[in-house]
């Protein structure tokens, strides 16, 4: 399923003295199956347009396209089911919308609300527990029991058991220690694979958007200042701090070495392999003797 | 060696209903005037070590003492003048409905008089920087905004230690730094103790001496030059190792010549250049 926003504004509290423009001009398209991470300040407009994607926002101008539904300003929105099925939103911590008795009841309550069959559910819920790292008998207990990284799981898997085709991640990790992002990341990634999933990432992690996202937008005071294909954005980094933000630790590591020896790397480099490997190239060119 | 200022002797501990102890025989001390961090995955007992050190729980065998007073109920309230918290989120711990009302808050509480309160208000929000939003309210600041209020309450109730519980781990990048470059001064500027929890490890590594825990117990302690010479130790605990010593050994396994474990970017830089390419 594609999404696009079109010359999209949100403006919070219009027509009251509290007014705020909080988006402006945003355009761009989420073609199927795309990895795409969403990077930006704190403040830039990045969870706007996060709640553009299910229409949980309608825009105040312009329009944003899902699947075969327009949602344009100005309209009354009916019917907005379908759309919150196929798009699924982890939002930032989760683990705080958790409510129900047992994880399992918990994780079947979206699926259930969407007219899935309880034994469906269930399974589904046995299914996504072992996915997202969890052992089975977590299924039975109070989701309040649980440690904060666990009760992070058991609520994205009750956002997947939804089987959504769009997948929005805001700050996934967040505060998760770095094995647990390690392994959230991971299994996002697989699942985007393997079932074809879109997916949006919103992050502060130029690492993650470097390792897992084909293309990138960059906002910047409430509109896209920057889109393209990670690589791209990161081979210039004085562009990324006109907007504050940074780039991953191995290529400021290139530049930095570019800089002090002279020579010129092959590409920008945007894994420790990939750096390692273009060093070991530019040694056996002889580098700058 | 300095004279501590925070004592743990043999300390268990064990919530209700667990089988597993929390805290499992913790032996440590804090000298004054250093920059702790204590780090380990989420579960290795951090938090419970944090909501000890403020008397939120006690040990049930083994000995805390802070500032000279054993970790008793009779002496809580002395101990909590003296260590000043600043928790994880931003938004659960900011109590006033401006920015100076916020640090007021604290010494509210402790009946400091009114013009001695104005004065340390002032003199706590420029310690931090944050001097020009005195009547700000808090949805007009950033997350590392938010914690630095957080910080200029604690400090404005002259404590001796600050203990930060994961209190960057919730920023963005620019937020993270803000707040630990205020830190990293109010240390430099006042004898100050600073405890950082925290499984950051650019956190972890602007510390004097880090302690690693693991299920309870404390795994590893030494300086972060010793810590991060850890490795893949560090990937098996479930934490991570800061990013010039990964590289190295990449680098390392495709002969290249990398003398040591280097620690920040720009020395990395210069022994790969110098040991392998300038010759």
């Amino acid at each position: 399923m594609d999404i696009q926003l079109q010359e999209v504004e949100y403006r919070y509290a219009a027509g009251t003295p509290f007014e705020r423009l909080a988006i402006q001009d945003v355009s761009f398209a989420i073609p199927a199956g795309v990895f795409l991470a969403v990077v930006g300040h704190t403040g830039s407009g990045k969870s706007t347009i996060i709640q553009h994607l299910n229409a949980l926002l309608q825009p105040t101008k312009g329009q944003v396209i899902i699947g075969d539904r327009v949602i344009a300003a100005g309209k009354k929105e009916k019917n907005l089911k379908s759309v919150r099925k196929k798009v699924g939103t982890v939002f930032q911590f989760p683990e705080h919308q958790l409510f129900e008795e047992t994880v399992e009841k918990d994780i079947c309550y979206g699926p259930v609300n969407f007219g899935v069959p309880e034994a469906e559910a269930k399974e589904r819920a046995r299914r996504l527990i072992g996915q997202v790292g969890l052992p089975e008998e977590v299924l039975q207990k109070s989701p309040f029991d649980l440690s904060g990284g666990q009760m992070r799981r058991v609520a994205i898997a009750g956002v997947l058991a939804m089987e959504p085709e769009v997948l929005v991640l805001d700050e996934p990790t967040a505060g998760l220690d770095p094995r647990g992002r390690k392994e959230i990341m991971e299994m996002f990634y697989t699942l985007h694979r393997e079932r074809g999933l879109s997916t949006i990432l919103v992050t502060h992690s130029m690492e993650d958007a470097a390792l897992y996202a084909d293309e990138m937008i960059i906002m910047h005071q409430g509109k896209v200042c920057k889109q393209g294909k990670p690589r791209e954005l990161f081979s210039h980094p004085e562009e990324l701090a006109a907007f504050g933000l940074s780039v991953p630790e191995v290529v400021r590591f290139q530049q930095s070495f570019e800089a002090l020896s002279g020579i010129t790397l092959e590409k920008t480099c945007l894994t420790i392999e990939e750096l390692a490997e273009e060093l070991a190239r530019a040694k056996e060119r002889g580098g700058a003797k | 060696m300095k004279e501590s200022i925070i004592s743990i002797n043999r300390v268990h501990f064990r919530y209700p209903e667990q089988t597993e102890y929390a805290l499992k025989d913790i032996t440590f001390q804090v000298a004054k005037g250093e920059w702790l961090a204590i780090v380990g995955h989420n579960g290795s007992g951090k938090s419970t070590l944090a909501k000890m050190l403020n008397g939120l729980h006690y040990p049930q065998e083994g000995e805390v003492t802070i500032c000279d007073f054993p970790l008793k109920d009779e002496f809580v309230w002395d101990i909590r003048r003296r260590l000043g918290m600043v928790f994880q989120n931003p938004d659960n711990q900011f109590v006033g409905t401006t920015v100076q009302d916020d640090v007021a808050f604290g010494l509210e509480n402790n009946g400091v008089p009114h013009e001695v309160m104005v004065e340390r208000v002032e003199k706590s929000l420029q310690r931090v920087g944050m001097l020009d939003f005195l009547n700000q309210e808090p949805h007009h600041l950033s997350g590392g905004q938010k914690q630095r209020v957080a910080i200029a309450g604690v400090i404005a109730l002259q404590p001796d230690i600050i203990l930060l519980d994961e209190a960057t781990s919730m920023l963005d990048p620019r937020g993270r730094e803000e707040v630990l470059q205020t830190v990293r001064q109010l240390k430099d500027e006042q004898d100050l103790t600073v405890i950082s929890i925290t499984h950051d490890l650019e956190e972890a590594s602007r510390a004097d001496r880090i302690i690693v825990l693991n299920k309870g117990s404390v795994y590893r302690e030494g300086t972060p030059e010793e810590i991060f010479q850890m490795n893949e130790e560090l990937v098996e605990l479930g934490l991570d190792v800061p990013f010039p010593v990964k590289l190295s050994g990449v680098l390392r396994s495709q002969d290249f010549e990398i003398a040591s474990n280097y620690l920040t970017e720009e020395e990395l830089v210069r022994e790969l250049w110098t040991s392998n390419f300038k010759k």
